[in-house]
């Protein structure tokens, strides 16, 4: 009760009692001292000089970075086409492989709920908990470097994000119109053909122009480890320490994840 | 036609929406089911269907069971009962076209159902509702472009092109005016005088009901309580069925036809008719 | 009923209505994919002789080693997590006046760019390559990890709060300063109650993107997991590599669930 009396007899008013004032109190507190217990765990190994030296590390890199050499420019054309295919093909990939997961993933379409559906859900959060990069470096460790393991690296992740906003939309369809088409005595495979798929489309849609256009970014840097596209350039020139050379491969980046989103919005305005 | 018997449902939690109803209704009877909100009318016409399960009882149709029935022969089932829904429960993002053929589906198979390509006879029939239901060319037009009473008549296009020989209609008219509600009441009449079929129609306005049905039963708490022609639907009758009320109060407050709900209308109407 | 009618054919209106642009579409989706997959080179030989290894990968997963490399998996999940737990403190902090800043209707303009710049800065790089230009500065290790993910959530965060800021109900606003609040009281009686819960939502979803991330930038040298694992990849560990992962995933799970009961209980 915030309203108590004060010994004078008038009556108080405080926002919270005050075992819950103490409770704010003592989770503030517990926050901090696992706040700096963190930092003093992560710092045990920390060269401070190293640290106190950034402002003139960050100087010096600057400096050799620029003016930028633009004749690698021509090297980069090639690469840049790779990322734009990783992309779009491992989005088409895990399209494809992503939807029948979300439907065997929603309660109102799986064909079980106690097996098949966590199943259906195991496989999403395994896609979503691990990064495109990781699933290319495991890949690229499998089956050799190279623009097939970006595309597969690129459709895993891709699967567990559709599948997941996919089976969530699935969910929240209009029953109504589900039981109108039950009535027409329509089997299972047409109750999700003409009930549920017109229903979902738009979604479906938005959500895969999305999560190209966040495929695009992901993909310009896969070849760190290995895996094709801009990013093998961009390792190559950092660990030449061809500074130039990486202003060049960044402002490249840039344009194309910034065109690549102005497409992807463009697309999903048309489509909403 | 249409035989029920003993039907109960029990709902999970141990609601009783329908505690033994039996009923029977003629090749080419129109009947209206009446009877306040929560009585068990929308669970009574979506156990014969199977929509949701009966707990008890036996529903058959032509002679053929219904209940106890799974799969495929509940869906073939299915097809000889159309349905009409009081939100219409058109599939909104598809054509009118579409959503008529949709009542095909219990027939073709799932590939030319998913193509589109339906048996041209099919469409033959689809285009001959849409014009008798009075949408002539609006055939490509997407459902949720349409006003209500354009998507109910969508919505009756649907259930007759099943060819059934059962309509049941959960409150066609609910969400219409009362000028659309009379345009589509007319409509279901003259299609099933005209198809011979046998109609279960949910309704709350008495009024209209009584304008168009041969036959009204009154269901209260899950029984029947009332079953005639709409003539000897009397107050007292109505009273035992949405309970008591004082009805002549209600009349007084009945020539404001804008604040009365259909209800009270109905009741006004009938007392009116009495007094003369 | 019309005899007309009869016969009649019926297709589905197209998607597109105009055949120019629906056959422009179509023909040069065909044209793309013919190109993006005829320039795929993809070495088959090599594929093949992957499978073998993919197949004892996957087993991996069956049989997964936490033991034999235990002392690096625990430094290395140790490192993650303390560096995903102060980025995420000291990113959303200041995120704060950032977002501030960023929002049209609270901010002067000069203020507003600035932040705005900010925000785009800091979200336009992934975040293995600013990883790449902070372990340059600050050195391998942990701390360009956490400056790293501290940098992204900047971003992520300021941006968010600055949307939600500029879609307040004014009303509220209006009625807190007639009542004669500084912009301070303005602050925390007509703003605050409105962002908050979404706010503090958002920063555990954060956390959960910050955890993930941490695991990636090992990979450049920017400490945590990450470099336990692109090790046991070099050296074909897989059982380590799958008790890795099967780690990060469990911890996925753990904070999804939790914050899933955190979001519930502030609204």
């Amino acid at each position: 009760m915030p309203v108590h009396t004060l010994p004078s007899r008038q009556v108080g008013w405080q926002r919270r009692t005050m075992v819950a004032r103490m409770m704010r109190w003592f989770g503030w507190l517990l926050g901090v001292l696992v706040t700096v217990q963190c930092w003093q765990i992560m710092n045990e190994d920390t060269i401070w000089e190293f640290v106190y030296d950034a402002p003139a590390q960050a100087g010096d890199l600057l400096g050799r970075m620029w003016p930028p050499r633009w004749s690698v420019l021509d090297k980069l054309w090639v690469p840049l086409w790779d990322t734009l295919n990783m992309a779009t093909l491992g989005t088409g990939l895990g399209v494809v492989l992503g939807v029948p997961v979300a439907f065997l993933a929603a309660r109102t379409t799986t064909p079980s709920v106690s097996i098949v559906r966590p199943i259906a859900l195991l496989v999403i959060v395994a896609s979503r908990s691990i990064n495109s990069l990781i699933w290319a470096l495991l890949l690229v460790t499998v089956m050799g470097p190279g623009v097939l393991a970006g595309i597969i690296a690129i459709a895993l992740r891709s699967i567990g994000f559709i599948g997941k906003l996919l089976y969530e939309a699935l969910e929240e369809v209009d029953g109504r119109q589900i039981e109108a088409i039950t009535a027409t005595g329509a089997s299972g495979p047409q109750r999700i053909a003409y009930g549920f798929v017109p229903q979902i489309m738009p979604v479906f849609a938005g959500i895969s122009v999305y999560r190209w256009d966040i495929n695009i970014r992901e993909s310009t840097v896969l070849g760190l480890v290995g895996a094709g596209g801009i990013g093998l350039q961009l390792n190559a020139s950092v660990s030449r320490l061809a500074w130039p050379e990486v202003t060049v491969m960044f402002i490249a980046i840039l344009c194309t994840v910034a065109v690549s989103e102005w497409v992807s919005a463009k697309v999903r305005a048309a489509i909403i | 036609m249409l035989r029920i018997r003993g039907l109960t449902k029990t709902y999970r939690g141990g609601d009783r929406a329908l505690d033994g109803v039996d009923l029977d209704v003629p090749r080419g009877q129109l009947m209206a089911l009446i009877g306040p909100s929560g009585a068990g009318k929308s669970t009574l016409i979506r156990c014969v269907n199977r929509l949701v399960e009966p707990s008890a009882g036996t529903i058959a149709v032509d002679g053929a069971a219904v209940t106890g029935l799974g799969g495929g022969a509940l869906r073939a089932a299915r097809r000889r009962m159309g349905m009409i829904f009081q939100e219409y429960a058109l599939v909104e993002r598809l054509t009118v076209m579409e959503n008529v053929l949709s009542g095909r589906l219990g027939y073709v198979g799932f590939w030319s159902s998913w193509l589109r390509r339906f048996p041209q006879k099919d469409v033959d029939a689809a285009f001959r509702l849409i014009e008798r239901a009075g949408l002539g060319g609006m055939h490509d037009k997407r459902a949720d472009q349409l006003s209500g009473g354009q998507r109910q008549r969508v919505g009756i296009c649907r259930a007759l092109i099943q060819d059934p020989a059962l309509l049941l209609v959960d409150e066609p008219t609910a969400s219409l005016d009362p000028k659309t509600s009379r345009q589509i009441m007319r409509l279901l009449v003259e299609l099933c005088a005209e198809r011979q079929l046998a109609a279960i129609v949910n309704i709350h306005d008495v009024a209209l009901a009584q304008m168009f049905v041969q036959r009204i039963v009154g269901l209260r708490a899950g029984r029947i309580v009332f079953d005639g022609t709409p003539a000897e639907l009397t107050t007292g009758m109505l009273t035992e069925i949405y309970g008591a009320e004082d009805w002549a109060a209600t009349s007084a407050a009945g020539d404001d036809e804008d604040d009365a709900t259909p209800q009270a209308r109905a009741i006004a109407a009938r007392l009116a008719e009495e007094a003369r | 009923m019309s005899a007309g009618v009869t016969g009649q054919r019926w297709r589905p209106p197209p998607l597109i209505v105009n055949p120019w642009l629906r056959w422009a579409i179509y023909g040069g989706g065909g044209l793309y994919l013919a190109l993006a997959l005829g320039t795929l080179q993809v070495n088959w030989g090599r594929v093949a002789e992957g499978l073998v290894r993919g197949w004892a990968f996957v087993a991996a997963f069956g049989n997964p080693d936490f033991s034999s490399r235990w002392g690096e998996i625990s430094e290395g999940m140790i490192e993650s997590l303390t560096m995903t737990v102060v980025a995420t403190v000291v990113g959303v902090a200041i995120s704060l006046p950032v977002g501030l800043g960023a929002a049209r209707n609270l901010a002067p303009l000069p203020v507003y760019l600035v932040c705005r710049g900010i925000i785009a800065v800091s979200r336009s790089f992934p975040e293995i390559i600013v990883a790449i230009l902070f372990v340059k500065m600050f050195g391998f290790g942990p701390l360009a990890g956490m400056v790293t993910l501290a940098f992204a959530t900047i971003g992520f965060m300021a941006k968010l709060l600055a949307e939600d800021l500029e879609d307040i109900d004014e009303a509220q606003v209006e009625a807190v300063r007639a009542a004669g609040a500084s912009w301070p009281q303005l602050m925390v009686y007509a703003v605050q109650p409105q962002v908050l819960p979404r706010f503090i939502g958002l920063s555990v979803y954060r956390l959960d993107i910050n955890f993930r991330e941490s695991a990636v930038i090992g990979i450049v040298g920017a400490g945590g997991i990450g470099a336990t694992l692109n090790t046991s990849f070099d050296r074909y560990e897989f059982g380590t590599s799958a008790a890795i992962l099967l780690l990060i995933i469990g911890i996925v799970m753990m904070a999804e669930y939790s914050s899933g009961i955190i979001r519930k209980r502030l609204q």
